[in-house]
């Protein structure tokens, strides 16, 4: 199958500071890859490589099989959306679109037909007329999707589209953009250190640090096999609890010698010997009471702060002498130093290589 | 203040508050206070000394303004002057050129300058050092660079170049422009730090808006960049055209009007016949017209401005 989008060996550096390192990343034809890390990652930076905005010191970028390393950004075939909306302010909505097909010279009755088809799709016909100044900020954003959109590229880019807009309006305009997706098919490449956007978008995520991708999976592969600590720490909210202790054959020993057994734990490569080792597991992996009873591990527990978050219930206690976080139903009650029984199933759990950080 | 400490009770609220004209002179008595003095100077500076200035314009006043009432005679006899005539076809044509030279200059330098060149701090100090000077200053030294025998002219025909002749200076057809040079020397830096400021305030995310769109970058100055500096354009203009009415100095500097009267300006008429002519009365006649046309450029532009606030928004 053809990739949609190519970055081979892709280097990046300002001066001496290496922003990116032969970075590669294949993206199939209509997929929708989700950029996700810390601000400095570099994630903005290859977003802005692929689209032709930032030079690149080495290595090749292929779009629709073509290379467009040294190309322009409007002969790459590309569509971009910013953070700051970047309308163009003086314009109307309606001129906002076209702009860029005017000055291409496309005939009118083309640019017509593109901006109406554009402005049916993201609904934004009643605004044709105004001024960006005189539109909420989920209007704008969406007026900048359309200026992608009339461009009729095989390939959108977005530079952290939602970050300016509020929570309610965020998870609207999400919702619109996977619609969005799914309508046109297209290869869309999506910025954002928003984990929640990354997992209800993504059709796979690729989670950098330092300008090198660490792990690039589907949502589901992310957050139940991170490849290493790293990514472990960064998805989830809250974060996956981590223990640290040594695993040797099928028993891992905390810290405070507490022992959990891991003969369940589907290894890569079965350790040899003895091993530091962090084991993790996702809050919600924990059980608590009688559904606790059947687990491989299992202890009690004194409860030490309650979070009531109205569906769930967040409690912080401690197992083998380190904070834990789990989550159960709001049904249980629970409060300030009961002694409950928790367990849970190494198998849905990970572990890391104390010293590499990677998953064992 | 005082009636705070009143214990609130019921049927006494009405009888303790203080009266409407008091109410008025009282509420934030200090910020009141802080106006009084440029409230006076408002009324007495700007309106008492224009309606003086109008005034004595219609009277015979000659070295004191004594004089008694005599209608619109001084302006008669001010549009019959050839001189006063030549300094307004002067100024109109002076300014015209100077602002919009002034403008392109500035935007194309402060463009310039914007290509993230090095050495930039430099450069804006280079260019912005002519404004540091005084016009008198800036004529003088043109005046040495201009003259016919001293300057450009005699320096490059000593050198054997003959057949050169840079003698604007001395020419009435092309005075003008000489006044323009050096107009524009003193005036352009400062206006290319105006719009250097303004294309600094541009999202770069406009500009790589543009760039994903296709736009050129010459296009992508004129049709985006340039109307989202609109502040900075009136800011511009607004400084620039208050310096071109008033050009006075330069003009003394440079060449003190001449040849003949090629190169008169409306200002240094009203200051000649006020202080150096002895006949107030014609000057402030002067001073007056100066006024209106401020005026008639002025009103139309704040009501395009400011008056239709219900259409913006």
């Amino acid at each position: 199958m053809q990739h949609s989008v190519s970055i081979r060996d892709l280097s990046l550096n300002f001066g001496n500071v290496k922003v990116l390192e032969h970075l590669n990343l294949d993206i199939a034809q209509g997929e929708f890859i989700v950029l996700l890390g810390p601000s400095g990652c570099g994630k903005s930076t290859l977003l802005n490589c692929i689209a032709g905005l930032l030079d690149v010191s080495d290595g090749q970028i292929f779009i629709s099989g073509k290379n467009v390393t040294w190309l322009e950004p409007k002969d790459r075939g590309i569509g971009m959306v910013f953070q700051s909306y970047a309308l163009y302010p003086q314009m109307s909505v309606e001129r906002n679109l076209s702009f860029g097909l005017r000055v291409a010279g496309m005939p009118k009755d083309e640019i017509e037909r593109r901006v109406a088809r554009a402005a049916e799709i993201l609904q934004i016909q009643p605004l044709l007329n105004r001024k960006p100044a005189n539109l909420s900020g989920g209007q704008r954003q969406r007026v900048a999707i359309g200026r992608a959109l009339v461009r009729d590229v095989d390939v959108f880019l977005f530079d952290e589209p939602l970050s300016n807009l509020d929570a309610k309006l965020r998870s609207d305009l999400r919702v619109e953009i996977k619609r969005l997706h799914q309508r046109l098919k297209n290869t869309m490449i999506y910025v954002t250190h928003d984990q929640i956007e990354a997992l209800t978008l993504a059709d796979r995520i690729a989670i950098m640090k330092n300008g090198v991708i660490q792990q690039l999976a589907d949502p589901h592969t992310i957050y139940n096999k991170p490849v290493n600590l790293y990514v472990a720490g960064f998805i989830g909210s809250p974060s996956m609890n981590f223990i640290t202790g040594s695993v040797d054959g099928t028993t891992f020993t905390a810290a405070d010698g507490t022992k959990i057994p891991v003969g369940a734990y589907d290894f890569a490569a079965s350790p040899a010997g003895s091993l530091k080792a962090v084991l993790g597991v996702r809050p919600e992996h924990i059980l608590l009471g009688d559904a606790a009873q059947g687990m491989p591990f299992k202890t009690t527990a004194e409860i030490e702060i309650v979070e009531p978050m109205g569906s769930e219930t967040l409690a912080w206690t401690k197992v083998a002498g380190v904070p834990v976080t789990f989550r159960c139903s709001s049904d249980i009650p629970l409060a300030v130093g009961d002694k409950v029984t928790v367990g849970f199933d190494i198998a849905r759990g990970s572990l890391f290589n104390a010293e590499t950080e990677n998953r064992l | 203040m005082a009636d705070t400490a009143v214990p609130l009770e019921a049927g006494t609220e009405t009888v303790n508050r203080p009266g409407l004209l008091k109410r008025i002179l009282l509420h934030n008595l200090p910020a009141k206070i802080a106006a009084v003095p440029m409230m006076l100077t408002v009324l007495v500076v700007f309106v008492g000394c224009t309606i003086w200035t109008i005034y004595y314009s219609m009277t015979n006043s000659k070295l004191l303004p004594t004089g008694k009432f005599i209608g619109f005679d001084q302006y008669e006899r001010l549009f019959a002057t050839s001189r006063w005539n030549v300094s307004v076809t002067n100024l109109i044509a002076y300014g015209v050129m100077s602002l919009v030279f002034t403008l392109v200059i500035g935007f194309v330098l402060a463009v310039l300058i914007d290509q993230k060149i090095r050495f930039e701090s430099a450069f804006r100090t280079v260019m912005l050092y002519p404004f540091a000077l005084s016009f008198i200053v800036t004529g003088l030294v043109w005046q040495w660079i201009m003259n016919p025998t001293l300057g450009l002219q005699g320096t490059l025909r000593n050198l054997g170049w003959t057949n050169f002749t840079f003698d604007w200076i001395a020419n009435p057809r092309m005075v003008l422009f000489a006044l323009l040079i050096a107009g524009l020397w003193h005036g352009t830096g400062f206006c290319m730090v105006l719009m250097l400021a303004g294309l600094r305030g541009v999202d770069e995310e406009i500009w790589k808006a543009a760039r994903v769109d296709g736009i050129p970058t010459w296009r992508t100055y004129i049709s985006i960049v340039l109307p989202m500096m609109r502040g900075v354009l009136v800011t511009a203009v607004v400084i620039i055209g208050s310096g071109i009415v008033r050009l006075y100095d330069l003009v003394v500097a440079l060449t003190n009007g001449g040849p003949g009267i090629s190169s008169e300006v409306p200002a240094k008429y009203v200051f000649n016949y006020m202080f150096s002519g002895g006949n107030i009365g014609q000057g402030l006649a002067g001073a007056t017209m100066m006024l209106l046309t401020v005026l008639i450029i002025m009103i139309p532009w704040a009501y395009l401005e400011y008056g239709g606030k219900g259409k913006r928004t």
